[in-house]
């Protein structure tokens, strides 16, 4: 019963790291129609800045946080302004895919020339005495219980700035109708930076959590978690937030249990096979809206 | 002057002309029909007009500013307010959200809140909906939604796309009484519609739109009473 509460907890905090990444990615699926496979690449940067902020240079910690999140927030934009800006309106969407793919690789390759293709070990963001909770005889590590809160607040924050302030309502408005939306005065290309400034801060603050709890840090750290933040969007229902939140805790429920009860190897495996049979079940995801075809 | 003035706008859509250099305008006041069959251009022009398409040659001009090359979403706080064909209504957001949306580039909320009300008193069945999601209302609620969240940035001009589209002759009466009301007030006006009878009918001005070339132009109620519009647009 010990063990199995702990695996939960690792389980919910591994899939609060892939809420966090999923929220990013079905964001930005939901106002710029578009798949950005370099998200998941996004957060190795991010924790990257962190490592070079906190281990390389020696600065504070939350210093080293700060950077991620802004720096995250700057490249998104970059991203989005060089390499997506110019196909919207191209008509093809898969040329924007195509592109995405291209960016990834871009980004885990100047990675690979600055840090070189070794490993670092990521410094955790908790201090060291503290790297354990024990209540009881159960125990659990601190990261995980902070990752779950992060993950809580952020989905708060971003719903409340979503439903309550005038950028949030334009947001909405896009995702919904662009050319409407511009008729309302709403910028449609400030509305697509602006979702992509979010999304990778989020991205930012995953990378971070991500490599706290797992300190491997190395050009290809955000290639699986993005990935399965990708299935988990789709899980949820993709352009959905309460579905990222809903599929990335799914998520990592599912793989920490299926890692520790079944076989760590078959793992991914397990994971995708539920993803396949709740596409086969519900095509539109958890909580995805009904598409309707236009005649 | 004229409030809008279009000078000799061309529009391509690829390597097919859709608008091959018409001009004319609006006046302060006035209430325009644009009518035509399909296909004529007649969506084309209002779009060129906001922003929403590129125009290949040509001037728009409104209140003394250039605006041929504005961007469709500073084109609303110029004070000009577009409502698209096929209404394009935010259809995950309710009324109120929707109605709000309208007021987007306006600051003051008491002043908002004072538009808000003076749309209510023209569509009470908006107030009665407000808490509703726009994609459940009937067409002929959405397109009232649609015109109350024009309303919604106070504009001094109004361009309506073919409001009675799709709609039941009931319908179709009360917002054209609608359109009269708000033209009464002292709101410019210009109205495509396919229903020329109908647009001519309230317009004070109008012209005639083919493939893409203005072929008559003159006060609605000689357009009305001419024998080939009769024929071509009246269906008599």
């Amino acid at each position: 019963m010990v063990s199995f509460f702990s695996n939960l907890i690792n389980g919910l905090s591994l899939g609060s790291i892939y809420a966090i990444i999923a929220i990013g990615y079905t964001m930005v699926y939901g106002i710029a129609k578009m798949l950005n496979f370099a998200h998941g690449d996004i957060i190795m940067i991010g924790a990257y800045i962190a490592f070079s902020v906190i281990t390389s240079l020696g600065l504070p910690t939350g210093l080293g946080i700060l950077a991620a999140i802004l720096g995250c927030m700057v490249l998104g934009i970059c991203i989005e302004k060089i390499a997506y800006r110019p196909l919207r309106g191209a008509g093809s969407s898969l040329a924007v895919l195509i592109t995405a793919i291209g960016v990834s690789y871009f980004l885990q390759n100047t990675a690979l020339l600055i840090f070189g293709s070794n490993p670092k070990m990521f410094t955790p963001i908790i201090p060291f005495k503290y790297m354990t909770v024990k209540i009881g005889e159960f125990s659990f590590q601190t990261i995980s219980a902070i990752s779950i809160v992060v993950g809580i607040i952020l989905v708060i924050l971003l719903q409340t700035f979503i439903n309550r302030t005038k950028w949030g309502q334009g947001m909405l408005a896009c995702a919904q109708d662009r050319g409407a939306a511009s008729l309302m005065g709403i910028s449609v290309n400030g509305t697509i930076s602006l979702t992509f400034a979010i999304g990778s801060a989020m991205a930012g603050i995953a990378g971070v959590l991500l490599c706290s709890a797992y300190p491997t840090l190395s050009p290809y750290t955000g290639a699986m978690p993005g990935i399965k933040a990708f299935v988990a969007a789709v899980f949820g229902g993709i352009g959905s937030i309460p579905g990222a939140m809903v599929g990335g805790l799914l998520l990592g429920v599912i793989e920490i249990l299926s890692k520790s009860y079944i076989s760590s190897q078959l793992s991914d495996a397990i994971v995708f096979a539920v993803l396949i049979v709740v596409l086969l079940v519900k095509p539109t995801g958890l909580m995805g809206k009904k598409i309707q075809e236009k005649v | 002057m004229a409030m809008l003035t279009v000078k000799d706008l061309k529009v391509n859509y690829g390597v097919i002309p859709a608008l091959k250099g018409i001009s004319f305008e609006v006046g302060e006041g006035e209430v325009i029909a644009l009518i035509g069959a399909n296909g004529a251009g007649k969506t084309t022009t209002l779009h060129a007009i906001t922003g929403l398409v590129p125009v290949a040659s040509g001037k728009i001009e409104f209140m003394g500013n250039d605006i041929t090359k504005t961007p469709a979403h500073t084109i609303v706080g110029m004070g000009m307010a577009h409502v698209p064909e096929g209404r394009r209504v935010f259809p995950e957001m309710t009324v109120y959200q929707n109605l709000m949306l309208g007021a987007y580039t306006r600051k003051d909320p008491s002043e908002k809140e004072r538009t808000l009300e003076e749309v209510y008193t023209h569509f009470p069945r908006l107030r009665e909906r407000a808490k509703q999601i726009a994609g459940t209302l009937s067409g002929g609620e959405q397109q009232m939604l649609a015109m109350g969240r024009a309303l919604m940035s106070k504009p001094s001009i109004l361009l309506m796309d073919e409001p009675s589209m799709g709609l039941s002759p009931i319908f179709v009466a009360e917002i054209f009484s609608i359109i009269e009301k708000v033209a009464a007030e002292g709101k410019t006006v210009l109205l495509v519609e396919q229903n020329a009878k109908k647009a001519l009918s309230i317009a004070t001005r109008a012209y005639v739109l083919e493939t893409g070339d203005i072929t008559m132009e003159g006060p609605a109620k000689d357009l009305l009473n001419n024998d080939s519009i009769r024929k071509a647009y009246l269906g008599e």
